[in-house]
């Protein structure tokens, strides 16, 4: 719940008890049912939005919004934080099912097929942003088609989040990494990465960078990415991964890992603990946790994901606004809702302050966000984001992230050989291929 | 007296039989509980039996019947059978020491004094927290690097274990932690069980010169049999429902080697949206849960017989 949003009391009187019981029946098993066919008390458009930002983003998420709800005193707003992944995705799928969703809601763009969209979102109507100012001009155009459905648009990229390198400034300039800009410099290839690892690990004395092991996914994505190795066939329905390439990134990450490089064992927490406690000069994660390094006023920058392979590439995903499937969506409602999605992109300056790069390309190109540091220092990678397969069972926090993760992490632990951990991967992988979508039409 | 009796049979014509509130009162009174039962219980289990036929998804896709196809996936899917495998040995490895620590425990608070009050209060008081501060804290010991079990087997020159991202010991690290999270409340049990005990039993087993020894294998234990009986069939069922601390301390990793059947049917129903397919495995495992519960009513029925 938003704490800067005070609850409107009703226009009218108390109502008398009887009317209050009429109501109560008349609406089914209760309030729930009695409200939602009316619209607000107030009487005022409702913009009801859920969002997964629980991290350093959700706080900034929380300001933004109090500068929406300042400066539209006609709109009735109200946002809710769920848990991230598969619980937010749960009730937001459910509540669209019913018919009785929220008025706009936050989507990874990797999840938009695999949501359903024709059963449980509801088609943005262009005329509406168009009168807002905002067009197919203003984003990337591969970012746009990827929220097509059947050439109508059922998602507005909000911006872009890159698999990053976050660098302790301090340790790297001791290790000799930073050039005379304060920035540290480029590498490329295996070699040097390996070898500007070795020079961090020099000076912590126990890794050079703290990883994810629970869930490599997107470090492997990432490399696999650069490596240009593909994940179905020309037709989208069949696996084609190719086995060399993916061991050969395994093989890295195995080598970074048995080197001492990275630690053998870390899950998320422990990832961000590594690198705030200097135990580990580099970072490689998504680039979200601008505002926890911050807060633990650390010294750091941050820089793309260095070029290991062929081709620059990183995992990333974006996040969207949806129009979450409502059975009587009310005109002034959806108008409201278009008019807050408007005006969270251009301010996306601010929401890039977290670290997600806007979509939103006037703001992307704009001095206020070109000033920001280090935020702006990766903006490059916008075009080089690479997202997870486009199936169903795939993208932030689905099935086929789940199944890599135990795959890949055996890799970390010692526990399987880059071989095994792929055929366990490819049967895993399969197997969602096989089973039947829930979702409609095929993905 | 004549009145009486004829303005009784006067009523008794009138109304035949009982009045309407000793009819109907009990029903009346029972219908908040029934109604809540029906709607919230008996129809959902109902439901779920008829989604497990269909390919009932969450993403409000038109259904299709399926017959068996659900139950039949099922018994050729090896992560159903290795998530119940999962649920099994958990269920193995923390009743036991669940009962027996509880016993133990209770052994040793029964006493007055501020030395019995603190032992009752510290052996309780894991129990009141939520199961995500508990997982926060004992995620945090586990952790290799800086981690607390980790700082204390390295200064003793002990190599550092990785205890939850090792198959096979992350499970022992995940019982470990409901034994210290859980065995709080079959500790209460059992002292409420041991000062129901007379004092007056003991006091005769002095007079007759047993020892200490002899008081507890001979009446102490003897006595609790109706205490140890419950609070297994209440920690099978808990052990078995587990979910919680697994989902949160190790995602049902690594590599799916603590994954209970919930989770798997939570996978199934919520992160992929198969309501149907969730719905056959829930089923099964309600099967399962009915077997064991009926084994164990034999067994404890058994006991009664032998015990007279």
């Amino acid at each position: 719940m938003h704490p800067a949003r005070k609850p409107i009391p009703p226009r009218t009187t108390r109502p008398s008890r009887r009317a209050v019981i009429a109501g109560a029946l008349a609406g089914g098993l209760g309030l729930a049912g009695g409200l939602s066919g009316c619209g607000s008390f107030s009487g005022r458009p409702r913009v009801r939005e859920w969002n997964l930002f629980g991290g350093g983003d959700g706080a900034r998420l929380l300001q933004i919004h109090e500068q929406f709800v300042a400066e539209h005193k006609d709109l009735d707003f109200q946002a809710h934080t769920l848990a991230w992944g598969p619980p937010f995705y749960t009730k937001l799928a459910m509540s669209a099912a019913g018919g009785r969703a929220p008025e706009v809601a936050t989507l990874h763009l990797s999840r938009l097929k695999g949501f359903s969209p024709t059963t449980l979102l509801d088609p943005i109507p262009l005329d509406l942003l168009a009168a807002e100012g905002v067009t197919e001009a203003d984003f990337l155009p591969e970012t746009w088609q990827r929220c097509l459905v059947d050439g109508q648009l059922y998602a507005v990229p909000l911006d872009q989040h890159p698999f990053v390198m976050y660098y302790n400034t301090e340790i790297c300039k001791k290790a000799g990494l930073l050039g005379p800009d304060g920035l540290i410099k480029p590498v490329k290839g295996v070699d040097a990465l390996v070898e500007m690892m070795r020079a961090v690990k020099d000076v912590t004395g126990k890794f050079a960078a703290s990883v994810e092991t629970t869930n490599p996914w997107r470090l492997w994505w990432t490399l696999y990415g650069q490596l240009e190795g593909p994940f179905f066939d020309e037709s989208g329905t069949r696996l084609a991964l190719d086995d060399d390439k993916a061991i050969e990134a395994l093989q890295l990450m195995s080598k970074l890992a048995t080197d001492g490089l990275t630690p053998r064992s870390a899950d998320y927490a422990a990832l961000v603990a590594t690198f705030t406690n200097g135990d580990a000069g580099l970072s490689f994660n998504g680039e979200w946790e601008v505002t926890t390094y911050q807060a633990a006023k650390m010294p750091f920058g941050m820089a793309p994901f260095p070029q290991v392979y062929d081709v620059p590439r990183c995992a990333g995903d974006a996040h969207t606004f949806v129009l979450p499937h409502q059975n009587g969506r009310s005109a002034a409602d959806t108008k409201a809702t278009i008019t807050y999605i408007a005006w969270m992109l251009k301010h996306s300056a601010a929401w890039a302050a977290g670290g997600h790069i806007p979509a939103y390309q006037p703001v992307a190109k704009g001095a206020e966000y070109l000033a920001l540091q280090p935020q702006a220092n990766y903006r490059s990678v916008a075009t080089e984001v690479q997202f997870d397969p486009d199936a169903w069972f795939s993208g932030s926090g689905a099935q086929l992230q789940n199944d890599a993760g135990a795959a890949f992490s055996g890799v970390y632990a010692g526990r399987a050989t880059p071989r095994q951990a792929l055929d366990q991967f490819k049967a895993a992988a399969q197997k969602l291929l096989d089973t039947p979508s829930p979702v409609s039409g095929r993905s | 007296m004549a009145v009486t009796t004829i303005s009784r049979s006067r009523a008794k014509v009138r109304t035949e039989g009982p009045p309407f509130s000793e009819r109907w009162g009990g029903l009346l009174f029972a219908a908040p509980f029934l109604i809540l039962f029906a709607f919230f219980l008996l129809w959902p289990t109902v439901s779920g039996l008829w989604n497990s036929f269909f390919d009932t998804s969450l993403a409000g896709v038109q259904r299709e019947f399926l017959g068996l196809q659900n139950w039949r996936e099922m018994f050729n899917d090896p992560a159903v059978w290795a998530s119940l495998k999962n649920t099994l040995v958990f269920t193995l490895m923390s009743t036991p020491p669940l009962v027996v620590i509880a016993l133990v425990m209770a052994l040793l608070a029964n006493r007055k004094g501020f030395l019995g009050w603190f032992l009752r209060f510290s052996y309780f008081a894991p129990f009141v927290l939520p199961a995500t501060v508990v997982t926060l804290i004992w995620v945090w010991i586990y952790q290799p690097g800086f981690g607390l079990v980790n700082g204390i087997l390295g200064s003793a020159g002990l190599a550092e274990i990785d205890w939850l991202n090792t198959e096979n010991r992350a499970m022992l690290a995940v019982v470990i932690t409901t034994v210290w999270w859980t065995v709080g409340f079959n500790f209460l049990l059992y002292l409420a069980a041991l000062q129901g005990i007379p004092e007056q039993v003991y006091e005769a087993a002095a007079i007759d010169g047993a020892n200490g020894w002899h008081k507890l294998w001979r009446i102490t234990l003897p006595l609790m049999s109706r205490t140890t009986g419950l609070i297994v069939v209440l920690q099978l069922v808990a052990s078995l429902k587990i979910f919680d601390q697994i989902y949160l301390m190790t995602d049902g990793g690594p590599n799916f080697s603590t994954r209970p059947i919930i989770q798997y049917i939570y996978e199934s129903g919520f992160t992929s949206y198969r309501i149907g397919y969730a719905s056959a495995i829930s089923y099964m495992f309600f099967a399962v849960i009915v077997i064991v519960s009926i084994a164990q009513f034999k067994l404890f029925s058994g006991n009664k017989e032998a015990g007279r």
